[in-house]
């Protein structure tokens, strides 16, 4: 796999064709612990997107998609190693797209197994077989264990994954790019990691089911949006948050995926609840306007070694 | 040295709120977000999950089965909801005509099955003495084994009526009332019952008169709880959000209510649990061997 080096060029204007990424959100439903379902289910998409020409450059699922969320112990069961989910969503992709499938970006939440670990991870790979001119080739891009593992309330998964270690942006053939997966979204230094190693894009893969009926829509759906329209403003980059949706024992996922422009402002609500597939187009040039705007992430980066001092403060105390 | 004279600026009281402020906002809800949200969850468990397209639902006349009956007419069609009357000979004929008032209102297909010689044929026959309490067990319990055995005949699921405040208070009959596999309610306080019952239009008759079990004649829940449940409910909602008794009675709830409810609360934790099981290996089911429901 040949790796980009360098961040696209965001000023010149004759690359502005070329910062256009489309996105396809895919609020996803699994069926509960059926690992080659949903691999068929994911499929189904591609075939969607074949039969009605549906183009995109990064096609993004949620949280667990290829399992449901709740398995408690049933993680064992479902969990697959990184490079068989890569095979098996290839061979959907090419089974959908043929021999000369153009390369697809894809984002996608599963349970990991890993020399006999299981982790909640997030997978980004570009599958297809032709090769860009950047000398793109199919193949693992990157694998975010989530780091912050919920364990409280209705969360147990201490109990039943272990933590990850890493909170990495990496180079894709659209730049520089960062996964989150939920309750990593709640802690703001982990975006402001992200941020600071360049991801002009977050990916985030969300399962949370709906608590708080007293307004318009689930009260974790509301603080949800201001948690990523908070990341997006501080940092000025494009955040796409993906939801679960579907009940899983009387727990119902939200729905509701947002995305967040580099002004903090909110450009898409898919709707609550509902499966569907949602298509949008983030401008990478907005990065450079906003952040010309408003050089929030040019002065933490200045401060940074301030406060990684003020950082070994706490740990010493 | 200039003094800064403080006595010209305005000095505004900004007391923290109170329990009824807190309690109010905890209650608060959206019917009709709830109402979508449990017709969603009502399909899904029925018919996606279960592959089911029949629901039996008891109807007592009171609000709990009222509003359990409309959300299911509304999620499956009023024509695939199967409304069963089960009175005993004790039971008031105004509860009778008011699940009669649910049942016409919503065009459900019904069956009145009276209990009364399947619930006398054992107490009668042997236990003649026992108190209201254990009849009202039977009683209970027979209506479960009537749920159950109709859903088997129509192949179709019962649905539970349960509410979150009587769930808490353990004012229900272990494995009868709270048997049915899937309940809408159980995650609604009493208050909040009413709330949407309004919205759904279950008939006011139904949704104003004093909250019964009807297991003996002018028997109210709130006569027998010694508190209203709008009064329970705010300290239900307080005491499990973690607020402590002390901090509930500082923020204005009178340490008797507090202890009445709270009593309540501490004494039924197993009523809401499967039975206990003696663990003996490590892989003790729900102990060690853990599977979601809907695994």
């Amino acid at each position: 796999m040949t790796q980009i080096t360098t961040r696209p060029n965001f000023v010149s204007q004759d690359e502005v064709e070329r910062t256009r990424l489309r996105v396809l959100l895919a609020q996803f439903q699994p069926q509960k612990g059926d690992y080659e379902a949903n691999v068929r289910r994911v499929g189904d998409i591609f075939e969607q997107m074949a039969a009605n020409g549906v183009q995109t450059d990064v096609l993004t699922l949620p949280e667990t998609a290829l399992s449901g969320y709740f398995l408690e112990g049933g993680v064992r069961e479902a969990a697959r190693r990184q490079q068989v989910v890569f095979d098996d969503l290839q061979a959907e992709y090419l089974q959908r797209f043929g021999p000369d499938a153009p390369l697809l970006d894809i984002t996608l939440g599963y349970y990991e197994e890993h020399r006999g670990a299981f982790y909640n991870s997030a997978l980004y790979a570009t599958l297809g077989t032709t090769s860009n001119h950047a000398g793109w080739q199919p193949g693992i891009v990157h694998n975010h264990r989530k780091f912050f593992l919920a364990t409280y309330g209705v969360f147990d998964e201490e109990r039943f994954v272990s933590r990850g270690r890493r909170v990495q942006a990496f180079d894709t053939r659209f730049g520089r790019t960062g996964m989150l997966i939920c309750e990593d979204t709640w802690h703001s230094i982990a975006a402001t990691i992200l941020a600071l190693q360049g991801a002009h894009v977050i990916f985030i893969g969300n399962a949370s089911p709906a608590r708080q009926f007293a307004n318009d829509e689930p009260g974790n759906l509301t603080r949800w949006r201001d948690l990523v329209r908070d990341i997006s403003s501080e940092h000025n980059l494009f955040v796409v948050l993906t939801n679960l949706c579907g009940f899983e024992g009387g727990k119902g996922f939200i729905g509701g995926s947002i995305v967040t422009n580099p002004f903090g402002e909110v450009v898409l609500n898919a709707p609550v609840a509902k499966e569907c597939l949602v298509r949008t187009e983030l401008n990478l040039a907005d990065i450079m306007v906003a952040r010309s705007e408003n050089p929030l992430l040019a002065d933490l980066e200045t401060r940074l070694p301030d406060l990684i001092a003020e950082l070994r403060t706490i740990e010493r105390s | 040295m200039t003094l800064i004279a403080t006595d010209r600026f305005e000095l505004i009281d900004s007391p923290p709120p109170d329990a009824e402020t807190i309690g109010r906002n905890l209650l608060k809800m959206n019917p009709l977000l709830v109402r979508d949200w449990l017709l969603e969850f009502l399909r899904d468990e029925l018919i996606r999950r279960r592959h089911f397209s029949q629901a039996v639902v008891g109807v007592s006349g009171g609000v709990d089965s009222a509003v359990t009956a409309y959300l299911c007419a509304l999620a499956l069609g009023p024509q695939n909801v199967t409304a069963i009357r089960m009175p005993y000979r004790t039971s008031s004929r105004e509860s009778l005509q008011h699940a009669q008032l649910v049942i016409d209102a919503l065009g459900l297909p019904s069956r009145t099955i009276e209990i009364t010689d399947a619930v006398d044929g054992y107490i009668k026959q042997f236990e003649n003495e026992a108190d209201g309490r254990r009849r009202g067990n039977v009683m209970a319990r027979m209506r479960m084994i009537i749920l159950f055995d109709q859903s088997a005949k129509l192949d179709g699921l019962p649905v539970g009526t349960g509410n979150k405040s009587e769930r808490l208070f353990g004012y229900f009959t272990w494995h009868a009332d709270d048997s049915p596999p899937i309940n809408p309610l159980g995650d609604l306080y009493k208050s909040q019952v009413w709330e949407l019952a309004r919205l759904l239009g279950v008939p006011s008759v139904i949704v104003e008169k004093p909250a019964s079990a009807d297991l003996i004649e002018g028997q109210t829940d709130e006569g027998d709880f010694g508190i209203s449940y709008q009064r329970a409910d705010l300290i239900l909602a307080l005491l499990l959000r973690g607020y402590s008794r002390n901090r509930i009675i500082e923020m204005g709830v009178g340490s008797a209510e507090v202890d009445l409810v709270k009593s309540k609360l501490d004494k039924t934790h197993w009523k809401r649990h499967l039975p206990t099981t003696a663990m003996l290996s490590n892989t003790s089911i729900n102990d060690y061997y853990l599977r979601p429901v809907d695994y």
